[in-house]
């Protein structure tokens, strides 16, 4: 991409929005990860969090601690600095999944919308290594595309109050896992014992923006022996 | 009744989805702070509409600030925004609200609950942070941060101690006016034009200044649903972006939705325009049925504007921590 296509605007006077291109594009979300990560290192005096998303990188600063002609031109050289070259994938989270019944009961829906059997459902998801786009929602919650065009379900025109921790949904052309109980309108075609977020954990997160998944069908049985630190 | 413990939030996990939280109104957080002698991070009670009765342990400094409440210490009438010596066995009640909508208490060395992810503050929707999770009940008992020690050339001992038959009150500096002086209604709010502005019509902004708004019933700390004129535009599905604390971003209904302190990290609805930070202490002691109106100002306006708060807060900050 060319540099005239960044753009950074404000977003009030305590936020920069530095976005790179538009749509759900790898590429565009790799230079998004990439300058988040470039701003992170160099520790600029002021800024306190930096959130890359689909397409753009939010800068947070404290606006009396910062000088924000510096903080653009920073950003500005960053972004020209930024390698294109893809490097390579990393090796892909594997999420054992069990899918409908009582673990995802809205497959039979997916499958219908779809016109498509639910194993045909099942194999469409579970085909694919997705990326983690962003993370945002919930602590811990990944937005991972891209889903196969035949299963891209919209949300449901009812959300849920109460979505169980570790079910997983479709929204479009996006999957995610729920890291928590939580209201939410997404299609939930399956569940994990895997948990994206435990505060009691070293590393509470398990995804970050940028990483590879894939979701392994398996039985209910095999999932308990699979996830046993819950 | 809604009474959280609040320190200036969890930065630096946005991007692993975590909420920021924090106070509604962070001048309030940290005037009450820097009143009882606490660092502008230490952990204070947010007391949203209707408040507590406290009892007290151990002998502490207690300061109240934000909206304005009756509130007594063993039955006397005691002074928002002024320091207090509460005794060891105090009462702290409050009674009648007379103006805004969340008020601050910071005690002497702090709230001191167990941070999560760094920080204090209370996010009940993810049950993260404060006393496991949630808003304050009946009988919880709360740690509290070891107290300064007395500052170096004071006496200690008696004179530290609260007059026979009530407390004292510290009358060693200026401080700021009694009540808070920006608890007006109807509250103005001003803002900057929003990353998504191109998004709307170009009549959009002016709609938006045109009338007031009315803060509607489902109104959480998460967020103000902004009830009246409707900007009549959908401007479809937009690509999820970073939400800052006082983003105005438009609903599919045509209207707007202040975004506050429990706001999720990032939304997909559009930006229109952003409360400048000076006024988000003027958003954060707004609940349902205040109404507010919107204006336009410039970057420096809003930064003058912080600068004149900031000047306050570091005076106080400076005096009492040497």
């Amino acid at each position: 991409m060319k540099r005239a296509d960044v753009r950074i605007v404000p977003a009030g006077d305590a936020t920069l929005l530095v976005e790179l291109g538009d749509g759900i594009d790898p590429v565009i979300n790799r230079r998004a990860i990439r300058l988040a990560g470039a701003l992170n290192t160099a520790a600029i005096a002021g800024v306190h969090d930096i959130v890359p998303t689909f397409h753009s990188v939010a800068v947070f600063f404290e606006p009396l601690r910062t000088n924000v002609a510096d903080l653009v031109t920073r950003i500005e050289l960053e972004t020209g600095l930024l390698a294109d070259a893809e490097t390579e994938a990393p090796s892909p989270i594997q999420v054992p999944v069990c899918y409908g019944g009582e673990c995802g009961p809205d497959l039979a829906d997916v499958a219908s919308l779809a016109g498509m059997s639910p194993e045909e459902v099942v194999a469409a998801h579970a085909a694919v290594t997705y990326r983690v786009f962003m993370l945002g929602f919930l602590p811990g919650f990944a937005y991972m595309g891209v889903v196969d065009a035949r299963i891209a379900a919209p949300r449901r025109a009812n959300p849920r109050v109460r979505v169980p921790k570790g079910s997983v949904g479709i929204a479009g052309r996006q999957t995610g896992i729920y890291p928590l109980d939580a209201p939410g309108g997404w299609q939930l075609i399956g569940r994990t014992l895997l948990e994206p977020f435990d505060i009691a954990r070293p590393s509470p997160f398990l995804f970050k923006a940028g990483d590879c998944v894939q979701f392994v069908p398996v039985e209910r049985t095999e999932l308990e022996r699979l996830c046993p630190f819950t | 009744m809604l009474t959280t413990v609040q320190d200036l939030g969890r930065w630096g996990f946005q991007a692993r989805g975590v909420p920021v939280a924090g106070p509604m109104d962070a001048y309030a957080h940290r005037l009450a702070n820097a009143l009882v002698g606490n660092h502008p991070r230490a952990a204070t009670l947010e007391i949203t509409l209707v408040g507590p009765e406290l009892g007290l342990d151990e002998e502490r400094m207690i300061a109240v600030t934000g909206a304005d409440f009756d509130m007594t210490l063993n039955d006397e009438p005691m002074t928002m925004q002024t320091p207090f010596m509460a005794p060891r066995g105090s009462r702290l009640m409050f009674g009648r609200r007379l103006k805004g909508a969340r008020a601050y208490l910071a005690i002497e060395g702090g709230i001191a609950v167990p941070p999560i992810l760094g920080s204090r503050a209370t996010h009940v929707t993810t049950a993260m942070g404060g006393l496991e999770g949630r808003a304050l009940k009946s009988g919880d008992q709360l740690p509290m941060g070891p107290p300064k020690s007395p500052p170096q050339g004071l006496p200690e001992g008696p004179a530290q101690s609260p007059p026979k038959g009530g407390h004292y009150v510290r009358a060693d500096h200026s401080g700021p006016p009694r009540a808070s002086e920006y608890l007006r209604t109807p509250a103005k709010l001003r803002i900057l034009p929003g990353p998504h502005l191109d998004l709307f019509p170009p009549e959009a902004l002016r709609i938006l200044q045109s009338m007031p708004y009315t803060i509607d019933r489902a109104s959480d700390r998460m967020g103000f649903r902004l009830a009246g004129h409707s900007l009549g535009v959908t401007s479809g599905d937009m690509i999820s972006d970073a939400t800052p604390m006082g983003t105005l971003q438009i609903l599919p209904s045509g209207l707007p939705m202040l975004l506050m302190a429990d706001r999720q990290t990032t939304g997909g609805y559009p930006q229109i325009a952003t409360v400048i930070t000076a006024d988000l202490r003027i958003a954060g002691q707004m609940a349902a049925g205040d109404t507010v109106s919107l204006s336009l100002c410039s970057p420096a306006d809003a930064m003058a504007a912080l600068i004149a708060q900031e000047r306050t807060l570091l005076n106080l900050e400076g005096l009492e921590s040497p």
